[in-house]
């Protein structure tokens, strides 16, 4: 599995009050969720971003709310992968659980910048910046979320 | 190597005899929670996947807190969803308006929620029951789905921080600022998928609430969970509320922990975190410039009837700042009723509150109580994010009710011990 596209960066800390509002969270509907994505941080976000970019973040990206709205809100936005120095909790299973590629890689966040052209390879953990020729290693995910993620999220591997 | 507490309830929940932290397992659930808002989303998921039964209807828990009374036609969909599935599984602890408090409020107190259980919730607040010596977690929607289908749930085995508490704490202090305290020295993502483990004599001081608002606030630091050993305060609370036995489970001597950190609560103030993360912390004498327009008393940190006395005894026979709004919302029925019949529900109109029906409302922007532009609001709540509460240039301050109620009188961030 890969991915291809061009980056949307942010600082530390990005909650999940910011990632999608509650304001908005009377609807489950992704579609419409995703319209409000990111959208008290980065009104431009929803106008700007296409298919298969990639959102990188620093520490403790997706604190806060446990609401699964938040990555499920960035996946339909279009993102392919979330790249985080460290992500909360709640955060990480809820985007293993809806199969929104996550890595958490330092390296990549601090060398990344906005607008650069990022490709990553899921299976080996390698991400290569096409603008600047760099690559960084992720840590890959242990064998037990790779089976979820393989089986296509949470509810398909129980399903089995 | 010995096991902490929580360590401990977790292996005995995989069917393990020890478990050690970085391990996955599998436990058994002994309660599976959800809200208005999430369980939309986990029912959804559940019937994509075409389950069509719960694991055990007893277990399950809906409770319609966050848009209730129902602010407008998609919350009242949203609620209508969660009626339909509770309705068609017969789900046992169903919380609709007219029985539904702010959800970490109510399962404790109506013994729901146990020493020794194994608890998932799809709000971030469930770490709240630690306070009662449970493993208790947030989980997302699909966790809830595949809880309430299976009654099992994945884990990382968390590593521990240990916590010692000592002393005891002053006057117009409380659990909020014990909690504010810590968060401000580790930061936000200092107990990131740690369990926080509170421990030392100075257990022994905090009362039940004082313990239920600190663990409810664990997540603030990015923790798995938080968790208090049992002691007599612990088995007072449970014994004839409980609705199932309970189990202590005691931390091993020789348990491992991470990290460690000492609170003296004898040394603790009045603390305010400042916008826009909890981690800002300052104690309230350095606050006390800051002109405020609103201030809101409750949520499932602060809204339990202690936190309502100490409102009560600081806003007795007194007005509140003209021009400046005051919500104040008793978390439970069981605690509003409380209220009415201490006298609290008359002091606080009279005093020029306004009283809600239980509901999370202010606390996450949802509706009663949300800010205008550059308004700043003194909370009880838990989180400060930018626009949490309203526009995006609004403020909040998280304080304890005390720093909450002293403010109310006189329009700026105030000092509760000059009031008391």
């Amino acid at each position: 599995m890969k991915a291809n596209g061009k980056v949307h960066k942010y600082g530390d800390n990005v909650d999940t009050d910011v990632i999608i509002p509650a304001r908005y969270l009377n609807t489950p509907d992704a579609k419409e969720l995703a319209s409000h994505c990111m959208e008290d941080i980065d009104k431009e976000f929803v106008n700007k971003v296409n298919d298969g970019d990639i959102m990188v973040g620093g520490f403790n990206f997706g604190c806060g709310s446990s609401r699964e709205h938040a990555p499920l809100a960035i996946k339909t936005a279009g993102i392919s992968c979330v790249i985080a120095k460290t992500f909360a909790r709640i955060f990480y299973r809820n985007a293993i659980n809806i199969g929104l590629p996550i890595l958490e890689c330092e390296a990549a966040s601090d060398a990344i910048a906005a607008g650069d052209e990022v490709s990553i390879d899921f299976d080996t953990g390698v991400i290569t910046n096409i603008t600047k020729g760099e690559t960084y290693n992720a840590e890959p995910f242990p064998e037990f979320i790779q089976d979820i993620i393989k089986a296509g999220g949470l509810m398909a591997s129980i399903r089995k | 190597m010995g096991m902490t507490m929580t360590q401990k309830i977790l292996a005995a929940h995989a069917g393990l005899e020890s478990v050690k932290a970085g391990q996955l397992i599998n436990a058994k659930l002994d309660i599976v929670l959800g809200n208005d808002i999430t369980t939309p989303v986990a029912v959804n998921e559940f019937n994509k996947a075409g389950f069509d039964s719960v694991y055990d209807k007893s277990r399950i828990n809906i409770v319609l807190d966050h848009f209730t009374p129902n602010k407008d036609i998609k919350a009242a969909e949203q609620s209508k969803t969660c009626r339909q599935f509770a309705c068609k599984y017969d789900i046992d602890n169903f919380y609709d308006v007219g029985e539904v408090g702010v959800e970490h409020a109510l399962l404790p107190e109506k013994g729901i929620v146990t020493a020794g259980d194994c608890i998932i919730g799809a709000d971030s607040h469930t770490c709240t029951y630690g306070a009662v010596g449970a493993f208790s977690t947030g989980v997302g929607s699909t966790d809830m789905a595949a809880g309430m289908a299976t009654g099992m749930c994945w884990f990382k085995v968390p590593s521990a921080m240990k916590i010692t508490l000592t002393g005891k704490l002053g006057k117009g202090v409380s659990g909020k600022d014990v909690i504010l305290d810590i968060i401000g020295r580790i930061g936000v993502d200092g107990a990131l998928y740690q369990s926080m483990e509170f421990v030392g004599d100075g257990v022994k001081s905090l009362t039940m609430d004082d313990r239920l608002t600190i663990c409810n606030m664990a997540i603030e630091a990015g923790a798995k969970n938080g968790i208090f050993p049992i002691d007599d305060i612990t088995r007072e609370y449970l014994d004839g509320r409980s609705q199932r036995e309970y189990v202590e489970y005691v931390a091993d001597d020789d348990a491992e922990y991470t990290t460690e950190l000492t609170i003296d609560l004898d040394k603790l103030e009045p603390t305010v975190s400042y916008p826009h993360l909890p981690e800002n912390t300052h104690v309230v004498t350095e606050a006390k410039d800051i002109a405020i327009d609103q201030v809101v008393i409750g949520s499932c940190t602060n809204g339990r009837i202690s936190d309502m006395e100490a409102a009560y005894e600081i806003l007795k026979g007194k007005k509140v700042k003209k021009g400046l709004r005051v919500i104040i919302i008793p978390a439970t029925q069981a605690i509003y009723k409380e209220c009415i019949k201490r006298g609290y529900l008359e002091a606080f109109i009279d005093a020029g509150c306004v009283v809600s029906a239980p509901t999370c409302g202010p606390c996450l922007g949802g509706y009663m109580g949300i800010l205008a532009a550059d308004e700043r609001c003194v909370s009880t709540t838990n989180r400060n994010f930018v626009g949490r509460m309203g526009h995006v240039t609004s403020e909040i301050y998280l304080a304890s009710p005390a720093v909450a109620a002293a403010s109310a009188l006189t329009g700026y961030i105030s000092d509760p011990r000059e009031v008391l």
